[in-house]
């Protein structure tokens, strides 16, 4: 292993004999790094301040892990929402009828326009709008009436405020997506008889995933941390934990480093997650790995998610 | 007997550009009609005015005694529904010009796909016939095979096979071979020969010569959004009267 950064694929297909070509600057750049590395590995090792023991301590902790649940639960949830909010504005938007796409740019101009922690503050503060929601004929009788704020806890006003808000961002990437499959495939599609639904749900939502799944991806991260927005209408989740930790015990880079610990794991499984969906997707279209890189998958999972593409 | 395909007075415009102004054409159940012309003459329009994938501005358009996309009664046209139009469609094969094959599908499974989708048919029942259409087509062992690892005339036979799954009373061809490699061409044309001897409608719009001489009952020369000349290929393509019939031909043959 002289050049790690070089694949095995390009060496393969030399000839034995050739010299390869000389990079002295690699070499030099490789020795900078390792001596940085070094430098970093020591001082996290030997700086007391660090407080690793305060970090073991804290792991696996109960307030942490309660705020962990509640990170999990509303980034999957908001997530869930988002998608399927998204694909809604987005067939909507792209709908010939005036009408459905009007208000589906309306909506992602509102959503995506204001913030989101105010969006989070007026669903908590609904209430003060609407003490009342009822159901019934508009303008006629209502059947029944709830109280806004037992309707609308806390939790519900951080799904209300972080799924509406993804639906917005979303529907962009999944129109990105439906508009990036060609339009023969759905002239094909129309030519065997099938309707529009048919050719969404079975041609051109399958090709369009492709295009769809990286920015998701992106998205469902980055809401693992958005979800810390919610301490504004006094929910929790992980780094409230941590942070109401540390206001007692002062131990603040020792919880953070808890915090971040876990964010890193989930953001870890997510992203090896996004592998295999993308090679779900990614049937019948010619695209290797992105580029060689030191982390690559275990060889046994790449097997396996390559042998479910044939 | 009801023509298969009958178009009166069809005109299409898209924007200013008018490119169909008042065609005529008449096909019988069972005859080969091979379209030709320069490019821009409106031949494809033509044949996508047929299964209703351009809507037409004026005239009438009828297969098999249907009017397409439309419903009339009394003066009126009433637009058909979408499911109304894709029962219309589904006895009307189409064949592109670069394939369009489902990417995320195997050949078998492009085959498989309408008659499970369309029609509601069983997987199995699927896709035995669909075995038994790359058969006919003579991709028997690339049935597993994605569409982007065949090549261009693997890929069209099985878009020809696609088109068959749904058993169509009229095929329609929109350039089969113009985007295949001269050594290609030969294999999709005999498939499509194969076709017209077990006596499928077909509507051809194609720079092949030779398969509208050999396998064509009728030929229509169009220029300039107008049918100039039609007759049987040996009339047109040996004896051409009119001038710019001749113009084109002796630029092609």
């Amino acid at each position: 292993m002289t050049e790690p950064t070089i694949g095995q694929r390009t060496s393969r297909t030399e000839p034995r004999d050739a010299v390869p070509v000389r990079h002295p600057g690699r070499w030099v750049a490789i020795a900078v790094l390792a001596v940085l590395a070094a430098m970093l590995v020591n001082t996290v090792l030997t700086n007391e301040n660090f407080r690793w023991d305060v970090v073991g301590e804290y792991l696996l902790s109960e307030p942490v892990l309660n705020g962990l649940k509640n990170t999990l639960l509303l980034t999957v949830l908001s997530m869930v929402i988002g998608i399927a909010g998204g694909i809604g504005l987005a067939v909507m938007r792209l709908s010939p009828n005036p009408v459905l796409s009007s208000v589906a740019a309306l909506y992602i101009w509102v959503f995506r326009g204001t913030p989101l922690i105010a969006q989070l503050l007026f669903w908590n503060f609904l209430s003060a709008l609407y003490p009342f929601v009822s159901l019934g004929v508009p303008f006629g009788p209502e059947f029944v009436v709830f109280d806004t704020n037992q309707l609308i806890n806390q939790f519900a006003a951080c799904l209300l405020g972080l799924g509406l808000n993804e639906a917005a961002y979303m529907s962009e990437i999944v129109r990105g997506g439906i508009q990036s499959v060609d339009h023969g495939q759905t002239e094909a599609a129309g030519a065997l008889g099938m309707t529009r639904t048919q050719t969404l749900r079975r041609v051109v939502l399958p090709q369009a995933m492709r295009v769809i799944i990286p920015p998701t991806g992106n998205e469902t991260i980055s809401m693992l941390k958005t979800t810390s927005l919610v301490v504004v209408i006094g929910y929790f989740e992980l780094l409230t934990s941590v942070q109401r930790i540390y206001s007692t015990n002062f131990q603040t880079i020792p919880l953070l480093i808890v915090a971040a610990a876990w964010y890193l794991a989930l953001t870890s499984i997510l992203s090896v997650g996004q592998v295999f969906v993308e090679r779900r997707f990614g049937r019948g279209v010619a695209s290797g790995p992105p580029g060689p890189s030191l982390f690559q998958m275990p060889s046994f999972l790449a097997q396996r998610s390559s042998e479910g593409t044939r | 007997m009801t023509p298969m395909v009958e178009a009166r007075e069809v005109c299409k415009s898209f924007g200013p550009t008018r490119v169909l102004r008042g065609v005529d054409l008449v096909v019988q159940p069972a005859e080969v009609n091979c379209v030709i012309g320069p490019s821009g003459s409106g031949k494809s329009t033509l044949l996508r005015c047929i299964n209703h994938l351009e809507t037409i501005d004026t005239g009438r358009l009828w297969v098999d005694g249907e009017l397409m996309g439309y419903r009339e009664s009394g003066e009126k046209l009433y637009k058909l529904h979408d499911a109304e139009l894709g029962r219309q469609r589904r006895d009307i094969g189409m064949v592109f010009q670069r394939f369009n094959l489902f990417p995320h599908r195997t050949a078998l499974e492009n085959v498989m796909e309408a008659p499970v989708v369309v029609r509601g048919e069983k997987k199995t029942t699927a896709r035995e016939q669909a075995a038994e259409l790359l058969e006919r087509v003579g991709l028997s062992d690339r049935a597993h095979i994605y569409p982007n690892q065949l090549s261009g005339g693997q890929q069209q036979r099985v878009a020809i096979a696609r088109a068959l799954a749904m058993k169509p009373r009229l095929m329609l061809f929109d350039e089969p071979t113009s985007a295949l490699d001269p050594e290609l061409v030969g294999e999709v044309l005999d498939v499509m020969r194969g076709l017209a001897q077990d006596g499928m409608t077909m509507v051809v719009v194609t720079h092949e010569m030779g398969f509208a001489r050999e396998v064509g009952d009728s030929l229509v020369f169009m220029d300039d959004g107008r049918i100039v000349e039609s007759g049987t290929p040996f009339e047109v393509l040996t004896n051409p009267r009119e001038a710019r019939t001749q113009i084109f031909l002796s630029k092609v043959l």
